[in-house]
C-alpha cells in the first residue's frame, strides 16, 4: 500500500519533460558503490485492512487503562480528556500543518499558539511563555541553561526530590555544555534547606525545585526561593499544572523561570508521549527563552494577526549562537492543553485539583488502615505520595496487575531505593469505589 | 467568511462551563487542615469560562484560517509535507496504545515494546546501521544525541580534545546548534560549485581536533554528494566520526543507505520520511541509528528480547550519556511511522522516493525557464531556485511566496540554504498529483509574469488571504506575546 | 548616503570624531537597509573596554543578527538608550539618531587608519 497518485502515463510525461527516459537516470548521480543493490530487508507491505488488524493485534498485547484501573503516577497521569479535545485536536486544518512560516493563511495554528501562551502564563502567574518544549524533563534542563545564559555562571543546583529522570535530562543536557550540576539532598522527603544553603556560593547560576515533588510533597519553595535569590541566582521550578488549581502559581513566590510537564491537561497517557513541556519566565529573560514564541501585530489595514517573533534567538537565524537548537516542538499536545483549559475554565481548573487531592487523600486514610502498608513520610501533598511494603515494589505492581490495577512507578523504575516503595496516585478519574478495590487488592497482595 | 475569531479570553461569560467533573464521592479531607496556607493559590487562576459549543465553533473557525496538506499542496523545502494516511491516525487511537502509562509493569506493555523492538529494527535497516535510540522527540533532539555519543565515543578513546564539528555552510540551523549545545566549536565547510561539499576543504579542516562532521545528503540544494565516500574517508582518517541529518531521506529510501555512505549515526524525522503529522509545528520524532562502536553510549533504556520472546526495558547501560528526555520518546508517533513501514513494505517505500524524487526534477524543469537555477543538474527530492532575476525588477522572494498565498498554495521554503541569494527552496513529496504539481507551476509561472508587468501587486501580495501582509518589525520592536485584560494592559503600557 | 566628514570600515560601521579622542559610532546607511527592519540593539555598558575587531553590540532585524565590531581599542563613554524603544532610529536616522556608542579611543590615531568615504564607497560598490 503506498499514497502515490502518480500514473505510468504520468510518469512517462514527466520523464520527457525532464528529458530522461527513466528514474533511474535521476540517480546517476550517487555513486555504484553506494547503492543498495537488494531490496530493503523489510516485512512486505500491507493493505490498509491487514495493517489494522495487525496494529489491533500489537494493541492487544497491552493491558491499557480502560481495562486496568490507573493509580500510577510519576509524572503522567490519569486526568479525564475531555470529548472536545480530540474533536479540536483531530481537525486536519490543523493537525496536518506545519510551524506556521506563512504567518497569513496560518493564522488559526498562530491564533491558538497565542492563546496557548496566555494560559500558561494565567496559570503559572509568570509574565511570558514559549509555544512548548518537548517534555517537562526537557523544559527543566532548557530552564537551567537559562539561568547560566543571564547569570553568566556554570554551576546549577537540582534538588535531590526532582523526578529522578529530569534530574537525569538536567544533568545530561549541562554536562555537555560544561556547567556542574550538583544535588541538593533530601531530608524527609523535601528539599534539605540546611544542604542547600551549605552548597549556594556565588557562582550558582541557579537551583531547580520541583513542586510538588517526585514524591509528591510540597516543597518550601518561599524558603527556597529567597535562599537561591540573595546568593545571587535565579529559581527554577517545575510545577504540575493541574495543582495550580490549588496551589499559589510560581509567579507569587519569585520563581524566575517556571516549567513543567503539561500532559495532564487533555493529552492521552501514550506510554510515556507524545507530551509537552511548557515554560514560562519573567519579562526580564524573554530574549533567553528557547523555541518558538507567538506575538502579536496588525497588517496594513490596521487588523489583527499574530506572527512568529522574537526569531533571532533561534537556530535558524543565530546557528551557533542560538538560546536552544530546538525547531520542532509540540505544537498538537499545546493545543489540546489549550481546549483542555477552555473547555474546563476559571472553576473547573479549582475543581479537578480539589477532586484529586481529596481522592489521593481518601486512598492514603484508606491505605494507612492497612497494617502492611507504611508511608515513609509525613508531609503535606497532593494527589500522589510514597508507600513501602514488604513486598519488592515490582512484584507487588504484578500483583496488582493480576487484580486489575496499575501503581507506580516503583522506585526501582527510577533508579531509586528502596525496592519496596513506590509510588500511587488518584486523580479525579477515580472513583470511591475503585479506590476501595485497591486498597483490598492491595491489603490482599500484601498479605498473601 | 474571514472576520476577526475573538481571542478565548474576550469571549464567554463568567460562571460559564464547557465540562463537568463528576461530584466528590469520598469523605473530605479539610484541604486548610492538610496543607499550610502559604502553599494555597488566593485567587483562582483567571482562566477563560465557555460552553463546549463556544469552544468548538472558536477552533473550528480557527481552524478555517488554517493552511495544512489536507488542504492544498505544501511544498516547504526540507520539511516532506506529504500526506498523512489516515490509517495511522486510527492504529494510534487504539486503546491499547493510547491508554498506556509509562510505568504499567512489563508484562501488561508487551505489545507497546514489540512495536518498538521492530520500530528500532527497520530504522536500522533503512539506514544500514546497528542498532538505535527512539528517545529523541525531533530531528534537533536527535542531533543533540548523536553529539552527545560523538563525544562519548571520544572520551572513551581517552580523546576529549576533539572538540570541532564540521558542518557545510549549506547545513540546516539546527546542525550548528546542537554542536553549540553539545559544547563544540563549529568549522564551517563552504560548498564547491556543484553545489557539494569542497573535499579539498574536508581535507585541509580536519585533524587531531575533529570530532566529527554532520551532512544532509542529499544536502539542502537538494543535490546529492558524489564525492560522500572521499569525504567519509578523510573524516575516519582523521578520527573523526560522521553524523547525518535525515531530514532529506526522503530521496534515498531503499536506494542508498548513509551507513553504507561512511556515516556513523543517523537520525530520521518521522514526522517528514515517516508521514507522521508535522501538527501545527509538532509532536515529531527524530529516532538516531548508529554503528556497533557507538551503540553502547546510547542512553537508557533501550528494549530488548529475551530467548523466551518476551520484551523488557533495560535500564542498566553503564556507558550510556544520559537521558535527553523522560520515558521512551514519543511513542504515539512510533506507532504512525512503524504503521507506514508496515504498510509500504520494501517496494512501497523504495517506490516513495522515486517518485519524490522524478516529482521534484519534473517541476524543476517546468519552472527552469522563468527563475535562476543555480545548480542545474538532476535534483533529488527538492531544488533550489534564486529570485535573482525578479530581484532586479524589486520584487523580493518574500513577495513571491506572500504572491503564492493569494493562488492559494503555501510558499516554499524561503531564503534558505543561505549560500543562494534568494533562495526559494521546494520539495513536492512523492504524493502530490500530477494536477497539483501543475498548479503550483502555473502559479509560480504566471507571478514570474507579474513581477514583469505589475510588479505592484506582487510586493503588496497576499491579497485574498484572512489578514494581509503582517508586520513582523512591530511584533519584535514592542513585542505582545500574551493576552492581557484591557485595564492591566493599559497599566503595563504606561509603565514603559 | 556616506557622508565625506566621517570615516568607515568594511564591517559597515561608521566614526565621527568628538573632540579630541572620542569617536561616536553606528552603522552605515548601506548596513540598515540590507539588515532591513532593525527591532532591537543589544547594546554595551558604559564603562565596558571594547577591542578593535572585538563585537561589542548586536544589531537584529526580523530575520539576521549582525554583530557591531569596533573599530577602535578603547573604552564605551556613552550608548544611545533611545534605541533600546526606538530601534528604528538606525534605519530612519543611521548617521544622526541612530548612532550606537561613544567610545574613548585609546590611541585618537587609529581614527585615521579607518576608511574615507571614497575607499568606503569603493568597498560598497558605489564608487
Amino acid at each position: 500500500m503506498d499514497y502515490i497518485p502518480t500514473t505510468p502515463e504520468q510518469r512517462d510525461h514527466m520523464l520527457r519533460t525532464i528529458g530522461v527516459d527513466s528514474v533511474e537516470e535521476l540517480f546517476a548521480d550517487i555513486p555504484e558503490t553506494l547503492r543498495l543493490k537488494r531490496r530493503l530487508d523489510l516485512p512486505q507491505g500491507m493493505t490498509e485492512a491487514e495493517l489494522l488488524r495487525h496494529m489491533r493485534e500489537l494493541a492487544g498485547k497491552n493491558r491499557h487503562l480502560d481495562e486496568l484501573v490507573c493509580f500510577a503516577g510519576g509524572g503522567a497521569y490519569d486526568h479525564i480528556v475531555p470529548a472536545a479535545v480530540r474533536t479540536v485536536i483531530s481537525r486536519s486544518e490543523f493537525y496536518t500543518s506545519y510551524t506556521p512560516y506563512q504567518a497569513e493563511i496560518t493564522q488559526g495554528v498562530l491564533q491558538t499558539i497565542f492563546e496557548y501562551q496566555t494560559l500558561i502564563c494565567q496559570l503559572t502567574g509568570m509574565d511570558v511563555a514559549n509555544a512548548s518544549l518537548y517534555d517537562g524533563a526537557s523544559a527543566a534542563a532548557e530552564g537551567m541553561i537559562i539561568t547560566c545564559a543571564h547569570t553568566g555562571r556554570s554551576r546549577v543546583l537540582v534538588a535531590e526530590t526532582c523526578h529522578p529522570e529530569y534530574r537525569q535530562v538536567v544533568e545530561t543536557y549541562l554536562r555537555h555544555q560544561g556547567i556542574a550540576v550538583d544535588t541538593v539532598p533530601a531530608r524527609e522527603g523535601v528539599i534539605d534547606l540546611e544542604a542547600l544553603d551549605e552548597r549556594l556560593e556565588n557562582d550558582v547560576a541557579g537551583l531547580l525545585v520541583q513542586h510538588p515533588n517526585f514524591f509528591g510533597h510540597l516543597e518550601p519553595v518561599r524558603e527556597a526561593g529567597e535562599t537561591v535569590h540573595a546568593a545571587g541566582g535565579l529559581f527554577v521550578v517545575s510545577v504540575d499544572p493541574i495543582s495550580l488549581g490549588l496551589l499559589a502559581p510560581p509567579g507569587s513566590y519569585g520563581a524566575d523561570v517556571a516549567v513543567g510537564e503539561g500532559q495532564s491537561l487533555g493529552n492521552h497517557l501514550s506510554f510515556g508521549g507524545p507530551y509537552l513541556g511548557f515554560l514560562a519566565v519573567r519579562e526580564e529573560l524573554v530574549r533567553r527563552i528557547p523555541g518558538r514564541i507567538v506575538g502579536e501585530t496588525v497588517d496594513a489595514q490596521g487588523r489583527r494577526g499574530y506572527v512568529l517573533t522574537l526569531q533571532t534567538r533561534e537556530q535558524h537565524i543565530r546557528r551557533e549562537r542560538a538560546t536552544s537548537n530546538i525547531c520542532t516542538n509540540q505544537a498538537l499536545n499545546a493545543l489540546a492543553a489549550s481546549a483542555y483549559l477552555a473547555l474546563i475554565g476559571k472553576e473547573g481548573l479549582q475543581e479537578v485539583a480539589r477532586l484529586s487531592f481529596q481522592k489521593a487523600h481518601y486512598l492514603a486514610s484508606r491505605l494507612e488502615e492497612s497494617s502492611k502498608v507504611r508511608r515513609p513520610w509525613q508531609q503535606p501533598y497532593f494527589k500522589e505520595f510514597v508507600i513501602e511494603t514488604d513486598l519488592p515494589a515490582t512484584e507487588l505492581q504484578s500483583r496488582l496487575v493480576q487484580e486489575g490495577f496499575v501503581a507506580g512507578p516503583a522506585f526501582s523504575q527510577v533508579g531509586l531505593a528502596p525496592e519496596t516503595a513506590l509510588i500511587v496516585c488518584a486523580t479525579e478519574a477515580r472513583t470511591k469505589r475503585e479506590i476501595d478495590r485497591f486498597v483490598e487488592a492491595v491489603t490482599h497482595a500484601t498479605g498473601r | 467568511m474571514f472576520e476577526a475569531t475573538p481571542l478565548l479570553f474576550e469571549s464567554g461569560a463568567p460562571g460559564r462551563k464547557g465540562f463537568a467533573f463528576p461530584p466528590c464521592d469520598v469523605p473530605e479531607t479539610s484541604i486548610h487542615e492538610a496543607i499550610p496556607p502559604e502553599f494555597l493559590r488566593e485567587e483562582p487562576a483567571p482562566l477563560p469560562e465557555l460552553s463546549e459549543l463556544e469552544v468548538i465553533r472558536h477552533y473550528v473557525r480557527l481552524s478555517r484560517k488554517n493552511y495544512a496538506v489536507d488542504v492544498g499542496i505544501y511544498p516547504l523545502g526540507s520539511c516532506t509535507m506529504k500526506y498523512n494516511p489516515k490509517v495511522n491516525e486510527e492504529a494510534a487511537d487504539l486503546p491499547g496504545f493510547k491508554r498506556l502509562h509509562p510505568y504499567q509493569p512489563e508484562e501488561t506493555v508487551q505489545g507497546a515494546l514489540e512495536l518498538m523492538y521492530h520500530l528500532e529494527r527497520f530504522l536500522c535497516e533503512i539506514a544500514g546501521l546497528d542498532r538505535a535510540s527512539l528517545q529523541p522527540s525531533a530531528g534537533a533532539h536527535g542531533e543533540l544525541l548523536g553529539l552527545m555519543l560523538i563525544k562519548a565515543y571520544h572520551a572513551s578513546r581517552g580523546e576529549e580534545g576533539r572538540d570541532e564539528i564540521l558542518i557545510p555552510d549549506s547545513a540546516h540551523g539546527t546542525n550548528p546548534a546542537s554542536a553549540a549545545m553539545c559544547g563544540y566549536k563549529v568549522v564551517e565547510i563552504p560548498s564547491d560549485e556543484r553545489g557539494g561539499m569542497d573535499v579539498k576543504e574536508v581535507k585541509r579542516r580536519v585533524g587531531p581536533k575533529t570530532a566529527g562532521l554532520m551532512l544532509t545528503n542529499p544536502n539542502t540544494l537538494g543535490l546529492f554528494d558524489e564525492n560522500i565516500a572521499a569525504i567519509a574517508q578523510a573524516v575516519h582518517d582523521a578520527g573523526g566520526l560522521l553524523y547525518y541529518d535525515g531530514a532529506n531521506a526522503n530521496a534515498i529510501l531503499g536506494i542508498s543507505r548513509p551507513g553504507d555512505m561512511g556515516f556513523d549515526i543517523v537520525h530520521f524525522n518521522l514526522h517528514k520520511t515517516f508521514s507522521t503529522p508535522h501538527g501545527g509545528g509538532g509532536p515529531g520524532a527524530g529516532p538516531i541509528a548508529v554503528t556497533k562502536e557507538l551503540a553502547p553510549f546510547l542512553p537508557a533504556p533501550t528494549v530488548e528480547r529475551r530467548p523466551d520472546g518476551s520484551f523488557y526495558l533495560e535500564r542498566h547501560r553503564p556507558q550510556a550519556v544520559g537521558r535527553i528526555r523522560s520515558f521512551y520518546g514519543n511513542f504515539g508517533v512510533l506507532v504512525r511511522a512503524y504503521a507506514y513501514i508496515r504498510a509500504h513494505g520494501p517496494e512501497g517505500l523504495r517506490r516513495v522516493s522515486e517518485h519524490a524524487v522524478l516529482h521534484a526534477n519534473y517541476l524543476m524543469r517546468r519552472l527552469a525557464p522563468y527563475f535562476d537555477l543555480p545548480y542545474d543538474r538532476h535534483c533529488k527530492h527538492e531544488f533550489v531556485l534564486s529570485g535573482k532575476r525578479q530581484k532586479q525588477r524589486g520584487v523580493r522572494t518574500t513577495d513571491i511566496a506572500k504572491r503564492l498565498l493569494d493562488y492559494g498554495i503555501h510558499a516554499p521554503t524561503i531564503y534558505f540554504p543561505l549560500i543562494v541569494d534568494e533562495a526559494i527552496m521546494i520539495e513536492p513529496t512523492e504524493t502530490e498529483p500530477l494536477e497539483a504539481l501543475d498548479a503550483f507551476a502555473e502559479a509560480m509561472i504566471q507571478i514570474a509574469q507579474e513581477v514583469e508587468r505589475d510588479p505592484e501587486t506582487v510586493k503588496s501580495a497576499p491579497h485574498r488571504t484572512p489578514v494581509g501582509r503582517l508586520d513582523e518589525a512591530r511584533a519584535a520592536r514592542r513585542p505582545v506575546l500574551r493576552w492581557r485584560p484591557p485595564a492591566e494592559d493599559t497599566a503595563a503600557t504606561q509603565e514603559r | 548616503m556616506v557622508p565625506e566628514e566621517l570615516r568607515y570600515t568594511k564591517e559597515h560601521e561608521w566614526l565621527r570624531l568628538e573632540g579630541s579622542n572620542l569617536a561616536r559610532v553606528g552603522i552605515t546607511h548601506y548596513a540598515q537597509s540590507e539588515l532591513g527592519d532593525v527591532v532591537y540593539v543589544d547594546l554595551p555598558e558604559p564603562g565596558d573596554r571594547v577591542k578593535a575587531g572585538g563585537s561589542f553590540a548586536v544589531v537584529e532585524s526580523v530575520k539576521a543578527v549582525s554583530d557591531i565590531y569596533s573599530p577602535v581599542d578603547g573604552r564605551i563613554v556613552e550608548v544611545n538608550k533611545d534605541l533600546e524603544n526606538r530601534p528604528e532610529l538606525i534605519n530612519e536616522d543611521p548617521y544622526g539618531q541612530g548612532w550606537i556608542a561613544l567610545i574613548e579611543m585609546d590611541d585618537p590615531r587609529a581614527f585615521e587608519e579607518q576608511l574615507t568615504a571614497a575607499e568606503y564607497r569603493e568597498h560598497i560598490g558605489e564608487a
